[in-house]
């Protein structure tokens, strides 16, 4: 039978790191009008937002939350939905720089502002150095935290180029990892701030 | 979710005037978090949502004639980096970075965070009690280990603001604005206990908004800090938390203020503890005292016993790390 190891089915798979990276090359950098379907008789907005670059003038039902726009609508499927109470984190986005919990903000609210998801990380083909890192590290296991995650990270990066463990640690707080790979998350944001950790993907906590 | 409309006012009077039409219909929102998730539990159906996030100019720290000016729609994040808070009123700043996590922070406003509804899991579960309409307080007889053991009666919710005991204990004053006139009251004086009306926590209408925090001029040698005890490391409301804020004379505290969160259904202040450490130097032996003399009175539930030596503990071990 033949052996896979796990890094070779994360490559392979990889539904978290590199969701649909290709989708913001194929678009052109210009102004978008997403036409999607909305209910008949409930209320909408049209919004201009910029996702991962793209100018994009949308309407939206009043209703709809920011990670449901970009899923649903946007066909941004790398973002995912876990308990959709702003407790578990995977739905992590970045909004003019800052994370946010996009199961916890109206896509109406976002009116003007600069949302950049798991999608917009690659850049022209190529891997952010995070998400080379997370392969490298293991960081993923089953992979549904692992967007959030990559973003949640990127966010603290920004900030801080250098952090330590504990940094690492106090930034992730709020991004849940029901596998508990929370040591190899700390190990490969680590090592894409330039902080060599002091064991390969250990479990010292 | 179900339908509803979101409404951007332009200022406070346009939203506290579309509050008013609306009556029951409207829900207002800062940063969301909350509100979202009570829609989506089905804990609210509002048919409007009144978000405050387009009224420009109230998310600012600036001083005011001696005090201290905060709007209310400050998320936490900024209010615990802000340069005046951390210097000034660090027992604030140290309250707004310990509520809930990074993304949480970023969203959440400091009225918000004053003004959130409990979490005890009947209400949130949507349990008829006292929060939910109805005429009970599941906890008295049920699971009761987050529960209150000051203040409870008839319904035992644990007030569940980090913040909350930090403007207490720092004497704020804030500003509520609604549609025909506003009114400035002391902190103190804005929570409201269950006794008084069990379905609320404090003294809002629901037409009236909670517009600016107000902070006296900061006192010579004053200095505070938040403890938060919580049942894991991180990411959770508060079992026990204190917010002491103390005015020192080299050694000697001239006066204090200590305010316990995460065991009443308001911030819970001691002004026994605070009397006992006016003119004193604080010592181990003192805040043993003040430790013991915090807990007097309690009366815990079958489950939350263990609120009483942990309250005793905390008081003792903060007022020595911050005076000691």
């Amino acid at each position: 039978m033949k052996k896979i190891s796990r890094r070779r089915f994360v490559e392979g798979t990889s539904a978290g790191i590199v969701a649909v990276a290709a989708i913001p090359a194929v678009e052109a950098q210009q102004k978008q009008t997403a036409a999607v379907p909305t209910s008949p008789g409930v209320p909408r907005t049209t919004i201009k937002i910029t996702v991962n670059g793209v100018d994009r003038r949308v309407e939206v039902e009043d209703r709809w939350t920011l990670v449901e726009l970009l899923r649903d609508h946007l066909q941004l499927t790398g973002t995912k939905i876990g308990c959709d109470r702003g407790e578990c984190g995977v739905c992590t986005v970045l909004v003019d720089g800052t994370p946010l919990y996009s199961c916890s903000q109206l896509a109406v609210w976002m009116n003007g502002r600069s949302i950049q998801t798991v999608e917009g990380l690659a850049k022209n083909g190529k891997l952010d150095p995070l998400q080379e890192a997370f392969i490298e590290h293991d960081a993923p296991q089953c992979g549904y935290c692992t967007s959030g995650q990559l973003m949640i990270a990127k966010a603290l990066l920004m900030k801080n180029a250098h952090p330590t463990r504990d940094e690492v640690r106090t930034a992730m707080t709020g991004n849940l990892c029901r596998c508990s790979n929370y040591n190899h998350y700390v190990e490969a944001v680590m090592a894409a701030g330039g902080t060599t950790p002091a064991t390969g993907g250990g479990n010292a906590a | 979710m179900r339908s509803f409309a979101n409404v951007n006012p332009k200022d406070l009077k346009e939203a506290t005037s579309v509050l008013r039409q609306k009556g029951q219909a409207a829900t207002i929102v800062g940063g969301g978090s909350d509100a979202l998730g009570m829609v989506k539990e089905r804990l609210i159906s509002p048919d409007v949502l009144v978000s405050l996030k387009s009224i420009r100019g109230l998310d600012k720290v600036t001083e005011k004639g001696g005090e201290v000016v905060i709007g209310g729609l400050i998320t936490l994040d900024a209010l615990s980096r802000d340069p005046l808070i951390r210097k000034n009123y660090n027992v604030l700043a140290e309250a707004a970075g310990k509520v809930g996590t990074p993304q949480i922070r970023n969203a959440g406003t400091l009225a918000g965070n004053v003004c959130q509804r409990p979490w005890c899991w009947y209400y949130r579960n949507g349990f008829p009690c006292f929060k939910n309409g109805g005429n009970t307080c599941f906890s008295i007889t049920g699971e009761n280990e987050f529960h209150a053991i000051f203040g409870g009666g008839p319904s035992f919710i644990v007030h569940p603001s980090d913040t909350a005991p930090a403007l207490v204990a720092l004497d704020a004053k804030v500003r509520i604005v609604g549609p025909s006139g506003e009114r400035t009251i002391t902190a103190a004086d804005f929570f409201k206990l269950p006794a008084d009306n069990p379905a609320r926590e404090n003294v809002l209408a629901n037409d009236e908004v909670l517009a600016e925090i107000h902070l006296p001029a900061a006192k010579s040698g004053a200095r505070g800090t938040y403890h938060k005890e919580m049942d894991r490391e991180a990411w959770t409301h508060a079992v026990v938390s204190v917010a002491v804020v103390m005015e020192m004379d080299g050694q000697v505290c001239r006066a204090a203020r200590v305010v316990l969160g995460g065991v009443a259904p308001i911030p819970w202040r001691l002004p026994k503890v605070e009397a006992m450490l006016a003119g004193k130097r604080i010592t181990p032996e003192l805040a043993a005292q003040a430790g013991a003399a915090a807990v007097e009175g309690a009366r815990p539930l079958a489950k939350n016993q263990y609120k009483v030596p942990l309250t005793q503990a905390v008081v003792k071990q903060t007022l020595m790390a911050l005076g000691g």
